[in-house]
């Protein structure tokens, strides 16, 4: 089973629910948390442990000299911007390059070809006996953050039992994330930004068709809206966590409330058998 | 004019609370722009009446045409995306997949594969009592928000003419829609808070903005919710020679002024009070009166 955390707005929480709910589900079982939110991804803090890291490339064209005619056919077909032929030379802007192969095809001379380049990177570990953490983490300056996704998803294949913590947004990465989970978590905040984004996630996963709850996060007891938001969608709430400056602090730390803070490992495993009975 | 994004790494920090709040107590003519436009925020503490809509395509999508397809598969088999999928035994184009590369329409022997327009957002402009705005909405799913980014940019520069300052309200992360934004701006205002994740978050956010020719200055918000953290967020500052202009107090009034949608700046608070320190020390910083 593969559930999904996800939000839309920012900051709401997706990481504190991910590695609590993992944290829990370890407890029984192997589980394998994967860290999907590659522009920031935080949840090494929660469990530091040395990890062994897998390079991600992606294909980008070189173009062979000898055999270039600068016919420019290649910077014609490619949308991205990516190859721009000149009288003389072919400029290669690598960081705009979508990797379709699309350059390759068209050239009549073959003097395309695609080679490595390394976007990002997926570090795994193992930080506690039945947990293994799978992070992607996309190099700075880049913009192809699907493919470090997509990397550190097929790094997390074959357990039985995965956790997948996204980006926040609603856009490419957190597609890239929800693509075949079973059950998707939603992580918001009691606030009207909370609510607003919080409906643009659950028109993302209803597209998707993938079934979700909601987690309310640092509520101060004014939920009525999001409670009301959630009956008329159909999204189950899950769990409500209060705003405390107990569970701030721990959070701010990079602690875990349900394995240092009394009563929170009872009510993750809860949501654990809401989630995933 | 200054061009000012306001940024954050880590989401959540209180980005669009400290863009509303400069905006209200910037007392310089402005223009607005929410180039967070995956989760756009900024209008709901603005009031904003629309002045326009636009339509915004993003890159074209493949379409097969059923009528002159023949089954061969090539297209699907050169995808790199896997957007060509078999469905009610024909091949048809998960949109949400196809990233509008053209391939499919190159290999299809029967040229029954073309490139259409999609529409993935829209494009809004509004008036409000603190300057006009542009700003959006992507539609959930779709991509292209660094080029949807590029679009409200391109609308609020186009309203710039006479104004002192360009203030963005920005997206969380360091990809495309991040790079899209700073691009261009002469500052950031990097809003941070005293957390592990936000100063892990906040270094590789430097790390890129590096990259352009920007000023970065920091606010920490939320600062005494763990004072040994925002030392840590201090003294990494003090190593990379960036100010920090601005620490803003945990304050209930805050998702106060988010409920009744109004800046926080209106209220008589301690936020509001740091928030204005934060505006004059920001302002001198980059030279605006």
């Amino acid at each position: 089973m593969k559930i999904a955390i996800a939000s839309g707005k920012g900051g709401t929480g997706k990481s504190t629910v991910a590695a609590n709910l993992a944290y829990v589900l370890s407890r029984s079982r192997d589980v394998v948390l994967v860290d999907c939110d590659v522009e920031e991804p935080n949840l090494h803090l929660f469990f530091p442990a040395a990890a062994v890291d897998v390079p991600v490339t992606t294909p980008v064209p070189a173009i062979d000299p000898a055999r270039c005619t600068f016919c420019g056919e290649c910077g014609k077909f490619c949308r991205f911007g990516a190859l721009s032929v000149l009288k003389d030379s072919v400029l290669v802007f690598p960081e705009l390059c979508h990797s379709c192969g699309g350059c390759v095809l068209v050239c009549p001379q073959g003097a395309v070809r695609e080679v490595p380049r390394t976007v990002g990177r997926v570090a795994c570990s193992r930080p506690l006996p039945r947990l293994t953490l799978v992070s992607g983490v996309l190099n700075e300056g880049e913009v192809q953050a699907p493919a470090v996704i997509r990397a550190a998803k097929m790094l997390g294949e074959g357990h039985p039992l995965a956790v997948y913590d996204a980006a926040p947004g609603i856009a490419c990465p957190v597609i890239e994330t929800l693509e075949g989970s079973d059950a998707c978590v939603l992580v918001t905040e009691s606030t009207p930004f909370g609510l607003h984004d919080l409906s643009l996630a659950a028109e993302v996963v209803e597209k998707l068709g993938i079934p979700a709850g909601v987690v309310i996060n640092r509520s101060d007891g004014e939920d009525a809206p999001t409670v009301a938001f959630c009956r008329e969608h159909d999204l189950p709430v899950l769990m409500t966590i209060p705003f405390s400056r107990e569970i701030a602090a721990v959070q701010n730390r990079g602690g875990l409330i349900c394995r240092d803070l009394p009563g929170w490992e009872e009510r993750f495993a809860g949501l654990v058998r809401k989630v995933s009975p | 004019m200054i061009r000012l994004a306001v940024v954050s790494g880590k989401g959540g920090t209180g980005k669009t609370m400290v863009a509303a709040a400069l905006a209200d107590v910037s007392g310089v003519p402005q223009v607005l722009a929410d180039c967070d436009v995956d989760a756009a925020n900024l209008s709901l503490l603005l009031d904003p009446r629309r002045v326009s809509t636009e339509e915004f395509r993003g890159l074209a999508a493949a379409r097969i045409d059923l009528a002159r397809c023949r089954d061969c598969g090539i297209c699907a088999d050169r995808c790199r995306f896997g957007a060509i999928v078999r469905r009610d035994d024909a091949w048809t184009v998960e949109a949400l997949h196809c990233e509008g590369c053209g391939v499919c329409t190159y290999v299809c022997p029967m040229g029954a594969v073309s490139m259409e327009p999609r529409l993935c957002g829209e494009i809004y402009v509004s008036a409000t009592a603190l300057g006009d705005l542009a700003h959006a909405r992507l539609f959930p799913g779709s991509g292209n928000s660094g080029l949807l980014v590029n679009e409200v940019k391109k609308r609020a520069l186009a309203r710039s003419a006479g104004k002192d300052l360009l203030l963005a309200d920005g997206p969380p992360g360091i990809g495309c829609p991040l790079i899209a934004t700073v691009g261009g701006m002469d500052a950031v205002l990097v809003v941070t808070e005293p957390g592990v994740s936000a100063l892990h978050d906040l270094e590789r956010l430097v790390t890129v903005c590096r990259r352009f020719e920007v000023r970065i200055v920091v606010a920490i918000n939320r600062f005494d919710l763990a004072e040994d953290i925002c030392r840590r967020i201090e003294d990494y500052c003090d190593r990379e020679g960036i100010t920090v202009a601005g620490k803003i107090p945990f304050d209930p009034a805050v998702v106060g002024a988010v409920r009744s949608g109004r800046p926080v700046t209106r209220t008589e608070s301690p936020a509001a009070g740091a928030l204005r320190a934060l505006r004059d020390n920001l302002f001198s910083e980059l030279g605006l009166p």
